[in-house]
């Protein structure tokens, strides 16, 4: 069945990665609680949200006595990225249901996109697409929901010494170095990174992911137009 | 306190928005243009990199290059570079950031 060996594939692929999700979702699972919600409240957070980064933005807005509308703004203008992951997946998938694609939509998020893309790109075959990304995905879901239980739990027990949070960045680290192919993907990668840098010291917030991958996807994609054709003098 | 659960219900039906915009109608999409194509070819280092780069040199919020998540990652991305393994970068990165917090 070649569903189940790509399943596997794809499960076998993220596996490492839950060494730097896990982490994560233990301080998922515990920030809430040290700012006074219960635990199904992070719960909640890691199962209908899904995207540790907004989940983080919520809490933090709302124990600073910030509104309900800014704590979704914040979160929205966070995962904003997800629109174009979703566009970035939805050429590869024109073969599957659109139940189908609804249903992986849920289960969308950087390590699965960053995982599924490339491989999908060096391999024209089209039925094994989808079963890699599930595979992936939904190991990903229940060790980030495991993960988030545990640190409701285990609470406080984490020691601020160990700098947990910065696992998140280390693996985007190992999903980027593979994407960088060529020069196009070289200047969009430094573009999105450095502009992302200048609009977050010009105050954008949790918009300057968007604006620097805006601009790096901006950067690339001109770069590789000039390499098509090579401009007239 | 109880704030908390339409923000969670609110923000998680709108991240999902987000997450199928396109995917919902990616049976319609026969074929994709290849001047499209070559705009998402670019999404995944634009976007990854446009993650990394401030929690490497602004990890409190403020342009800081003499801190030692900066050298982490430089070490962790030749690591990564080099093996492409995920716990050797995870080991490498927090170990260093850890050990000039401990020296």
């Amino acid at each position: 069945m070649p569903s189940l060996t790509d399943a596997r594939a794809g499960a076998t692929a993220i596996a490492p990665m839950l060494l730097g999700v896990v982490p994560f979702g233990l301080v998922a699972g515990a920030a809430p609680v040290a700012e006074g919600f219960d635990g199904w409240a992070a719960v909640g957070l890691s199962t209908l949200v899904f995207a540790g980064a907004s989940q983080l933005a919520i809490v933090d807005v709302l124990s600073d006595s910030g509104s309900a509308v800014v704590a979704i703004l914040a979160a929205l203008t966070i995962n904003l990225r997800m629109v174009l992951y979703s566009a970035s997946l939805a050429p590869y998938l024109g073969h599957e249901s659109t139940g189908r694609c609804l249903g992986a939509a849920y289960l969308l998020n950087d390590q699965v996109y960053a995982l599924s893309v490339p491989r999908w790109a060096a391999d024209d075959r089209a039925e094994g697409r989808l079963a890699f990304y599930m595979g992936a995905a939904v190991l990903l879901w229940v060790g980030w929901v495991a993960a988030t239980i545990a640190g409701v739990v285990l609470g406080a027990a984490v020691p601020d010494s160990v700098p947990l949070d910065f696992a998140v960045p280390l693996v985007f680290l190992v999903l980027l170095v593979p994407v960088i192919v060529d020069r196009p993907s070289t200047v969009a990668a430094v573009t999105g990174g450095l502009v992302a840098v200048v609009a977050a010291e010009a105050g954008a917030g949790p918009l300057s992911m968007i604006v620097g991958a805006v601009a790096g996807i901006a950067a690339g994609t001109t770069v590789d137009a000039r390499r098509r054709e090579p401009a007239s003098p | 306190m109880s704030r908390i659960w339409p923000a969670i219900l609110i923000s998680g039906a709108g991240t999902y928005a987000m997450r199928a915009s396109f995917l919902a109608f990616a049976h319609r999409i026969v074929t994709v243009p290849p001047a499209v194509a070559r705009i998402l070819r670019q999404i995944p280092p634009a976007a990854l990199a446009a993650i990394i780069l401030p929690a490497l040199v602004r990890p409190d919020g403020h342009l800081d290059l003499l801190q030692p998540r900066l050298l982490a990652g430089i070490l962790a991305a030749i690591v990564a570079w080099r093996t492409r393994n995920v716990g050797l970068t995870l080991v490498v990165g927090i170990g260093v950031v850890a050990g000039v917090h401990w020296l």
